[in-house]
C-alpha cells in the first residue's frame, strides 16, 4: 500500500542524460525502483546504467510503457517534457526542476487536469514509499517503512522530520514533497484525500512553511470533512520577515497574508498537533499513538 | 523582480495603453527639459521600489515647470524608507472622475492568474478588498482560452460601465493581458485606473513584478537587476550572482544551510532558544566546494556576525564537498569566528574525517547545535 507509487509503478526518466538525471537513476534503481526506460532529446539509442535512452516519451512508451515519468530537464524545457509526458498517457509526474515560469506551470497543471493526471512538484524531492519505490532524489537511509504518511512543501527538513521519525521507530507509508515553485500540482488537501483512503496510513505529518494559504484551506478541509485521521503538522518560517523571499519562490508573505502564525492558528483551531521544533513532530505522534492505543 | 514605474508605464504604452504623458528625469535640468515639453499642473514621482511610496511623501505636485523643477529636486535629494530617490518622472496631472483598480496576478490554489477589478481603486488591493469586498470582482484566467475580449467586457459591465466605454475600458484590459503574459508578471497592476471627467481610461500608477524564473527570457531587465543594487544590499546581490538565496536579516548568528525549508527551520529554531539570525543563506541541493566557501565569504562580510551556525543534511548535497568548502574558504578569508557545524547525510563520514582533522568539531542534531550557536553569540562570538 502507500500512495501514487509502489512495487508496481514502471517508470521514465526524462533527462536521464544529464549529471542530476544519471546520478539519481542510479540511486532509483538501487533502492529498487523499476526505471524501463530513459529520455533525452539528441541522445536516443544509448544507455545509462543500463536503462535504454530513447529520444523521445512516445518511442519509449512503445517499448516499454511506464505509468509514472520523474523530470530533471532543465527548467526552460521542463513544461515541455512534461507536456510529452502526459500527451504520451502517463498519469504520474514527478518535477524535480526548480524555478521553472509561473506561465508555464500554470499551461501544465491545465493540461494535467485535463489528462486526469497527478503532478507533484515542479521543485519537488519526489516521493518515497519505503521498501518499495522512490522517485525522488532524497537520501533513502532515513526512512524505513511503516504507517506514518508524510506530506511537505520542503525538501531537506522532510528529511529531517522523516530521520527523526526512523529514530523512534516510526516508519513511513509514503514521504512526498510538493514543491517550492509557486505554482505546484498535487496540494495538501489531494494527498490528504489519499492517505484517507490509503489502509496502512494511521496518521499523517503535514510540513508546511510560509507563503500563500495552502495550510489555511487545508486546515478549513480538515475541520469541514472531519478528517479521520490524526495529523501532527510543522510550519516553517516563524521567524521570516515581510516581503522577503526565503529561498523557495512560494516562501514569501505578503502583508499580513501567508504568515506562520496564521497557518499555525488554523491548523490549531483544526485541532492539529502543531510541533514547535522538526525533532518534537515524532514526540507528538507518539503521544498520539498513546492516546489511540488507550482509547 | 520588481519594476519601476517608469518602466512598467513604457511596458503599457507599447501595448496601446494609455497613460498620462510624462519623462524621467535624474536631476533640475532634466526636470525642465521634461516639463516644458509637458501641460501643468503636473505630478513629480519617486522613481523608488518601496511599498506606501505617496504615504512616504514621495508624489508631489506642482503648478508650473519652475515649480517641477524643485520639486524633482527636492524629491532627488530625498531618501525614502532609507531609499535614495535617483530619478523622478514627471507627468501630467489627470482630471479625475473615478479612481479603478485592476490587476492580474496567480492564484496558488486553483493553479492559474487571476484578474481582479473593483470600481473603487486608488488604495492598496488588501484594503479595497477589506473595505469594500462585494465590489472586488475576481476572474480564474483559463489558461488554454487566455482572457477574451468578451470576458473583458464582462468585467468591465461589471465594474458599472455601459456602452462605447465597455469597448474601451474592454479593449485596455485585453492589451494589459497581453503584456502580462508576454513579460511573464507575477503581478501587475493599474491603480488607480483613472477614468477621467472626459470618460476616457488612463492608468495613472502601474506596478509590474516580473516572475524570476522566467528572467531568462528577458535578459535586459535580468542585466538591470544585476547592475541595480539600489534594491539590494552587497551581499544580496553578492548571492544572486552565485546562485545562492540569500536574505538580510538584523541578528548576529550568521546561517547557512542546504534547502529552504531546513534553513528557514533553523532560523526558527535559533530564535526559540533567545537567539537572532543575521541572515538566510540557502546554499541548494548538490553545492560543490566553491559555492559552499562563496556562501561563507557572502555570511561573513556582515559585520554584524559573531557566530557561524552551518546545519547541512546532505541528500543531493554531499558532506564532504561542504567540509571541503568550509576549509577552502578558512584558508582564503581566515575564518575567525566561531563555528557550529552540523553535518550528516550524504557521504557524512568523509565530510567528518575531514573537518575532524582540521581540528573543526561537529554536532549531531540540529537543535543541539542551535542551542551551541545561541550560546556562543551571547557571549559575543567567544
Amino acid at each position: 500500500m502507500g500512495i501514487l507509487i509502489n512495487k508496481k509503478t514502471h517508470a521514465i526518466v526524462q533527462g536521464i542524460t544529464g549529471t542530476q538525471g544519471r546520478f539519481h537513476a542510479k540511486l532509483m534503481l538501487e533502492y529498487g525502483t523499476k526505471i524501463v526506460a530513459g529520455t533525452s532529446p539528441g541522445k536516443g539509442g544509448t544507455q545509462v546504467h543500463g536503462v535504454p535512452v530513447y529520444d523521445t516519451v512516445e518511442e519509449a512508451q512503445k517499448k516499454y510503457p511506464a505509468n509514472a515519468s520523474i523530470i530533471f530537464v532543465p527548467a526552460p524545457f521542463a513544461a515541455d517534457a512534461a507536456l510529452e509526458a502526459l500527451e504520451n498517457e502517463i498519469k504520474t509526474l514527478i518535477i524535480i526542476t526548480e524555478h521553472i515560469p509561473i506561465k508555464d506551470a500554470i499551461n501544465v497543471m491545465a493540461y494535467a487536469k485535463q489528462a486526469n493526471a497527478t503532478i507533484i512538484g515542479p521543485n519537488t524531492p519526489g516521493i518515497i514509499t519505503p521498501g518499495q519505490s522512490k522517485l525522488g532524489i532524497m537520501p533513502t537511509h532515513i526512512f524505513k517503512p511503516g504507517n506514518i504518511g508524510i506530506v511537505s512543501r520542503s525538501g531537506t527538513l522532510t528529511y529531517e522530520i522523516a530521520a527523526s521519525l526512523t529514530r523512534k521507530n516510526l516508519g513511513q507509508s509514503t514521504c512526498l514533497g510538493l514543491g517550492g515553485d509557486p505554482i505546484t500540482g498535487l496540494n495538501f488537501i489531494n494527498a490528504l484525500k489519499m492517505f484517507e483512503k490509503d489502509r496502512q496510513t494511521k496518521a499523517v505529518v503535514l510540513i508546511g512553511e510560509i507563503g500563500g494559504k495552502l495550510e489555511e484551506l487545508t486546515a478549513q478541509y480538515i475541520v469541514e470533512e472531519k478528517y479521520p485521521k490524526p495529523i501532527v503538522a510543522f510550519i516553517a518560517g516563524r521567524s521570516a520577515p515581510p516581503g522577503k523571499r526565503m529561498g523557495h519562490a512560494g516562501a514569501i508573505v505578503m502583508g499580513k497574508a501567508g504568515t506562520a502564525n496564521s497557518k499555525i492558528d488554523a491548523l490549531k483551531n483544526a485541532d492539529v498537533k502543531v510541533a514547535e521544533k522538526p525533532n518534537e513532530v515524532a514526540e507528538s505522534l507518539k503521544e498520539l499513538a498513546y492516546i489511540y492505543e488507550n482509547g | 523582480m520588481k519594476l519601476f514605474e517608469y518602466e512598467t508605464k513604457n511596458i503599457l504604452r507599447k501595448y496601446g495603453i494609455p497613460t498620462p504623458k510624462g519623462g524621467l528625469a535624474t536631476n533640475r535640468s532634466e526636470a525642465e527639459e521634461v516639463a516644458t515639453k509637458l501641460k501643468p499642473p503636473f505630478v513629480v514621482k519617486a522613481q523608488v521600489l518601496v511599498a506606501g511610496r505617496g504615504k512616504a511623501g514621495g508624489i508631489l505636485f506642482a503648478n508650473s515647470v519652475e515649480e517641477a523643477e524643485k520639486t524633482a529636486e527636492k524629491l532627488l535629494n530625498m531618501q525614502i524608507k532609507s531609499i535614495p530617490v535617483k530619478s523622478v518622472w514627471i507627468e501630467e496631472k489627470l482630471q479625475i472622475k473615478k479612481e479603478l483598480y485592476f490587476g492580474i496576478t496567480t492564484d496558488r490554489f486553483n493553479q492559474s492568474y487571476v484578474a481582479i477589478a473593483s470600481e473603487f481603486g486608488g488604495i492598496e488591493i488588501e484594503e479595497i478588498a477589506a473595505k469594500t469586498p462585494e465590489k472586488v470582482v475576481m476572474f480564474y484566467i483559463n489558461p488554454q482560452k487566455g482572457l477574451r475580449s468578451f470576458h473583458t467586457r464582462q468585467i468591465a459591465r461589471t465594474m458599472g460601465y455601459a456602452g462605447c466605454q465597455i469597448l474601451e475600458l474592454g479593449k485596455i484590459l485585453e492589451r494589459f493581458y497581453a503584456a502580462s503574459m508576454d513579460y511573464d508578471v507575477e503581478l501587475i497592476e493599474m491603480n488607480p485606473l483613472v477614468e477621467t471627467i472626459d470618460g476616457k481610461f488612463v492608468a495613472a500608477d502601474a506596478r509590474i513584478i516580473l516572475d524570476d524564473s522566467a528572467l531568462f527570457r528577458h535578459p535586459e531587465y535580468k542585466k538591470r537587476l544585476l547592475e541595480d543594487e539600489s534594491e539590494l544590499t552587497s551581499q544580496e546581490l553578492e548571492a544572486l550572482k552565485s546562485d545562492l538565496a540569500y536574505v538580510k536579516l538584523d541578528g548576529n548568528i550568521g546561517v547557512i544551510g542546504n534547502g529552504a525549508g531546513l534553513v528557514m527551520a533553523t532560523l526558527d529554531t535559533i530564535q526559540h532558544y533567545g537567539g537572532k539570525p543575521a541572515n538566510f543563506l540557502d546554499v541548494g541541493g548538490g553545492a560543490p566546494a566553491e559555492k559552499i566557501a562563496t556562501a561563507l565569504k557572502i555570511v561573513l562580510s556582515d559585520p554584524n556576525v559573531d557566530t557561524l551556525f552551518i546545519n547541512i543534511l546532505g541528500g543531493i548535497t554531499r558532506c564532504d564537498e561542504v567540509a571541503r568548502g568550509i576549509l577552502e574558504a578558512k584558508e582564503e578569508v581566515g575564518v575567525t569566528k566561531p563555528m557550529v557545524i552540523r553535518l550528516v547525510g550524504t557521504n557524512e563520514e568523509e565530510g567528518k574525517t575531514i573537518l575532524t582533522k582540521a581540528g573543526i568539531h561537529m554536532l549531531e542534531s540540529m537543535e543541539e547545535a542551535a542551542q551551541r550557536a545561541v550560546e556562543i553569540s551571547k557571549h559575543g562570538g567567544k
